[in-house]
């Protein structure tokens, strides 16, 4: 090949470029995102070049700024109208910029800030030879019990790579809720699910324990993450596109132009069906909704902590709105099939979690199991679609998120020789050992059980008048009478710390760093503000419930 | 504006709760003078209610209404009328003696952690408690009112759960473990009647698109709200369950026994003389305003349960061992009377029941204070471990006698003229149910006279050979009752006065009138 040759490869290389059309984005309303995958960028540089000894600092202070100024940047769209009256498709039909996606990317930043204090906490666990560490493993590649381990114990390393890769997670959450095709949906599925596969894996004690539960979830994630793309394929076989405006046409009837390679699948109903229901599968898992529970209980209790708490709260809000989204923008046409199978699937989600939630003896697999028995009580609000069912589902994500964190950060003060203690028996009599924090971990059970003046009866009580003007009225029946099941477990616990008497060996109450206390102290707070005066919040709520089509 | 008297009188409480929890641990006896000024400062305000409220005024008085959450339609809404307003006098009445009488039933047994206070958490509950049972008698919004009904529940089960008697027969183990489980038992009773409701406060808001119980009420009466009379019975029956497990009911009423023989005695008087009316309470001001169809269709079925309630637990308390649970059994028959005279629908009825609620009140409080004095001296809740008590300890049984004879109605003490006007009034209407309710009585005298035969006449015991008799505080709070039983008893005006209105409105809201006197037709 002639030199002249190559150059004018080069130059017909370079040629097309002025011919291409050049994708528009909207920098400044995907900002909240981009804010985030770039700080996490950096934190993978920090991780590279920094030295080990400033690394915690330097990582803490990226995520922070970071969070906060992706949450700055949702209440700038905001306050713009973005989740109002100029709600709009951003960055070629990919993302949307909407009341739902803006609420509930704000309630994810939120919730992961204050999991984030739960991730720097180094206060809890003894020093490990005059190093101060975290709930995570000194090293994640060194086998658990071997001497590399006890080496990098010795050296004092902790592992840093949890807060790249708890925002990594966050931005897939932040794109899930507000994708508006399905390969978007895809990919932040897998965004924000791979970094908590392996934040799962890195307790600090109990190791093998949260290597299983990481491979568990790994394993049956992959499973849905399978599924999900399955039936993208086939919508896409139905619809010949995979955006949701298009899809929700050829659903209502109108296929906008026919593609010749798909002629034959093209607006062909078992496609539509199977497809459809392969999706919402994947949602589904990702929810914890039954039948596809199965992961939660083991995932929760074998996570560390933090990890956990930070799970439970923000990658349902995620997983909801996507869901939110799929059965609104793209399902309506679709309803009278979806419906009879989601009044199902909540029915059996709500009893199941509280039912079984009865034999637990462990306190991070009973939240587990209450978080599904929760996961059934929102549904019962998405199954509304209704304006007021999109409004009080944000409203109960909202409240529950808050709810969960501080709870599970509760969990991470009550500690024995082994770590956290987290047998029921051994809380017995913790009230009156730690009068303060029984009763903070108290407000908490209440709100879960939905008593009045905590947050959780009034993210209740939005759902099931959502349901109930819906329609639902036996679905909301059925939920009064799984929480006055859940009610029970809940009441268990309390009974368990307050009236008691207290073991001699017992657990004793780490003094925590503001860092814990601020989560604990922030779940407090939300949870009492939105029990008695929610009204600003389901305004809030009420105003961003309107989806962008 | 005027001054919101009703938030007032709730709000005192809440804050005094709060003050006297943050009492240091070691300053208890300064918490418990707090908390007995709160609950004195209560009472003025009560009696500001009572001096402020004409009776022969509008139906709500003194009311305040602001929004709150108006996404649900929710208002902070607050009216009484007569019945909430004796009521309300009852429980701030009731809740200084009730201090009083557990001054030291709280008092950390062994020092456990420096910030265990449990005397701060018992008077704190106890304030807590009534706030809540307060504004819920004055609530005029059902959703401002099932907030309110539902939270008392929490305050309660930590003074059922976490204090009992000192003295138990099995040792402080199985004490605790009954305890817990008389408080869980409890709590998962109520909690299931609330969350029942809970389904019936949603449908009403979808049927109704409100919670105002005037502004629902209105619509009713002027056609322009129109129910549907399946789902009038429903919301009803929702409503009507949650009010009968607090009241409470038969077949719904197995938690009290536990929770009152677990409780310390004044705990017990609260359960039963302040927090169950507003089960009977909420039945006259929303069953029977919201729904007044339901109500009449329900009303047959709802008197035999009442019956039932009111043989089976005389029977019942007949049978008891133990001193508490006899006076539980004793207040089960009572609520049935409550509740007969409430659905006899005839203003007699419902004055009466309205009028025995404040003398139930008066009469167990009188009863379960003494049992309670009785037994932290002996040390056994058993009525066998007692006998000749009235030779040691005279007033002690004297008073004791008055509040026996005061809960099986004897005339000339309180009791019997609420009792009288209950039967009366379901006599003109049911005289089948009024015959067989007159059996309750005659039961009624059995067991009081039989539980006082035993424990304070006879031999004395060697156990309670050297038992002191009534201390100067135990008197103080003795006293005033039993004037007030003997007061109520010759001359029960005061109170009727302002009951009777709210009845007869109340009446009017189920559009029923009284039967004619039918002495021509005898003849």
């Amino acid at each position: 090949m002639s030199a002249v040759a190559v150059h004018s490869l080069w130059t017909t290389a370079a040629d097309p470029i002025s011919k291409i059309d050049a994708p528009k984005i909207e920098y400044g309303q995907l900002s909240p995102t981009l804010i985030v995958v770039g700080a996490a960028l950096v934190g993978v540089l920090i991780e590279a070049f920094v030295p080990r000894k400033s690394r915690y600092y330097a990582q803490v202070f990226v995520s922070v700024v970071a969070l906060c100024a992706a949450f700055a940047a949702v209440v700038a769209l905001a306050a713009d109208g973005y989740g109002t009256t100029r709600a709009r498709i951003a960055a070629m039909g990919a993302i949307a910029v909407d009341g739902p996606s803006l609420f509930l990317q704000g309630t994810i930043l939120l919730a992961a800030l204050v999991g984030l204090f739960t991730f720097a906490e180094r206060r809890l666990d003894p020093a490990a030879h005059g190093n101060r560490v975290d709930s995570f493993a000194a090293q994640a590649a060194s086998v658990p019990g071997s001497d590399s381990e006890k080496a990098a114990v010795k050296a004092g390393f902790t592992t840093t790579e949890v807060f790249p890769l708890l925002l990594f997670a966050v931005a897939g959450m932040l794109v899930f809720p507000s994708a508006n095709d399905l390969l978007t949906l895809f990919v932040a599925l897998e965004v924000l699910s791979l970094p908590l596969y392996l934040l799962c894996a890195l307790a600090r004690r109990k190791r093998l324990m949260s290597q299983e539960a990481a491979v568990k979830y790994f394993l049956l994630g992959a499973f849905a993450s399978a599924f999900t793309l399955f039936g993208i394929a086939l919508l896409y076989g139905y619809a010949g596109s995979v955006s949701y405006a298009t899809i929700a046409q050829v659903v209502d009837g109108n296929v906008p132009r026919l593609d010749p390679a798909l002629a034959n699948t093209m607006g062909n109903d078992a496609l539509l069906l199977i497809g459809a229901a392969m999706v919402v599968m994947g949602l589904l898992f990702k929810v914890g909704a039954v039948p596809f529970h199965m992961w939660t209980p083991d995932v929760y209790q074998g996570a560390p902590t933090p990890v956990t708490g930070f799970m439970a709260a923000a990658t349902k809000v995620a997983a909801f709105g996507a869901l939110l989204r799929l059965l609104y923008v793209v399902l309506p046409g679709l309803r009278w099939d979806w419906r009879p199978v989601m009044w199902a699937v909540a029915i059996v989600t709500m009893l199941v979690g509280a039912i079984v939630a009865i034999t637990q003896t462990d306190i991070k697999r009973l939240l587990a199991y209450s978080s599904i028995a929760h996961a059934g009580f929102i549904l019962a609000g998405v199954i509304a679609t209704s304006r007021e069912g999109v409004s009080s589902v944000l409203f109960y994500l909202a409240a529950y998120s808050f709810v969960t964190i501080g709870a599970f950060a509760v969990v991470t003060l009550v500690r024995d020789a082994g770590g956290e203690a987290t047998h029921l028996s051994k809380w017995a009599g913790l009230g009156r050992r730690s009068p303060l924090v029984a009763a903070v971990f108290a407000v908490f059970l209440l709100a879960f059980a939905g008593i009045p003046l905590t947050s959780g009866f009034a993210g209740k009580f939005a759902v099931f008048k959502a349901a109930a003007q819906g329609g639902a009225v036996p679905l909301v029946v059925i939920g009064v009478i799984s929480s006055a099941i859940a009610a029970f477990f809940y009441i268990r616990v309390i009974v368990l710390m307050f009236f008691s008497e207290p073991r001699s060996e017992g657990p004793t109450v780490a003094v925590p760093s503001p860092l814990t206390t601020t989560a604990i102290g922030v779940g407090v707070a939300v949870t009492v503000v939105l029990g008695v005066a929610p009204q600003y919040f389901l305004d809030l709520a009420n105003q961003a419930g309107v989806f962008v089509r | 504006m005027s001054f919101p008297l009703l938030t007032a009188t709730a709000v005192l409480p809440a804050v005094g709760a709060v003050a006297t929890a943050a009492v240091p641990a070691a300053r208890r006896t300064a918490a418990k003078w707090l908390a007995l000024a709160v609950s004195l400062g209560t009472f003025a305000l009560a009696v500001a209610i009572l001096v402020r409220f004409d009776p022969g005024g509008a139906r709500y008085q003194l009311t305040e209404s602001h929004s709150w959450i108006a996404a649900f339609g929710v208002r902070y809404e607050l009216g009484v009328d007569g019945i909430a307003v004796a009521l309300i006098g009852l429980t701030a009445l009731l809740v200084p003696f009730v201090m009083l009488a557990g001054w030291h039933d709280a008092d950390p047994l062994e020092t456990g952690s420096r910030r265990w206070r449990p005397t701060q958490g018992f008077f704190a509950l106890i304030l807590a408690l009534e706030a809540m049972v307060i504004i819920s008698f004055e609530a005029t919004d059902v959703f401002l009112f099932y907030i309110f009904f539902e939270a008392m529940l929490i305050p309660l089960y930590f003074l059922i759960g976490g204090f009992g008697d000192r003295a138990h027969e099995h040792g402080e183990k199985a004490a605790s473990t009954q305890r817990s489980y008389a408080a869980v038992k409890f709590l998962l009773y109520n909690l299931v009647g609330g969350l029942i409701m809970l389904a019936a406060v949603i449908g009403l808001y979808v049927v109704a698109g409100s919670f105002s119980l005037t502004e629902i009420a209105q619509a009713r009466a002027n056609g322009s709200l129109h129910m549907a009379t399946g789902v009038e019975r429903w919301l009803f029956l929702g409503f009507f369950f949650a009010f009968a497990v607090k009241a409470p009911l038969w077949p719904l009423h197995t938690w009290l026994p536990n929770a009152m023989q677990e409780s310390t005695a004044p705990v017990a008087v609260l359960i039963t003389a302040v927090v169950d009316k507003v089960g009977t309470f909420a039945m006259l001001r929303f069953c029977l305003q919201l729904f007044p169809e339901a109500s009449k269709w329900a009303t047959p079925v709802i008197l035999v349960l009442a019956l039932i309630s009111i043989i089976y637990g005389a029977l019942l308390a007949v049978g008891q061992r133990d001193i508490k649970r006899l006076i539980a059994y004793a207040s089960i028959s009572h609520f049935g009377f409550i509740i007969m005279g409430i659905f006899a629908m005839t203003s007699q009825g419902q004055s009466g029941a309205t009028l025995y609620m404040v003398n139930h009140g008066l009469s167990t409080a009188v009863l379960m204070l003494i049992a309670g004095f009785l037994i932290s001296r002996r040390g056994s809740r058993l009525i066998a471990d007692y006998g000749g008590v009235q030779k040691v300890a005279p007033v002690l049984a004297g008073t004791f006698l008055i509040g026996g004879l005061a809960t099986l109605s004897l005339p000339g003490l309180a009791p019997f003229v609420s009792e009288f006007l209950v039967l009366v009034g379901t006599f003109t209407r049911y005289p089948a149910v009024g015959v067989v309710a007159t059996f309750g009585i005659v039961l009624a005298a059995l067991y009081t006279l039989v539980l006082y035969q035993r424990t304070m006449t006879g031999p004395v015991r060697k156990e309670v050979s050297a038992m002191p008799d009534l201390r100067v505080r135990e008197l103080v709070v003795v006293a005033p009752l039993i004037v007030l039983l003997v007061f109520l008893g010759v001359y029960p005006k005061p109170v009727t006065d302002i009951v009777n209105p709210a009845v007869k409105q109340t009446m009017s809201d189920v559009h029923k009138t009284d039967p004619k006197p039918e002495m021509e037709a005898a003849k």
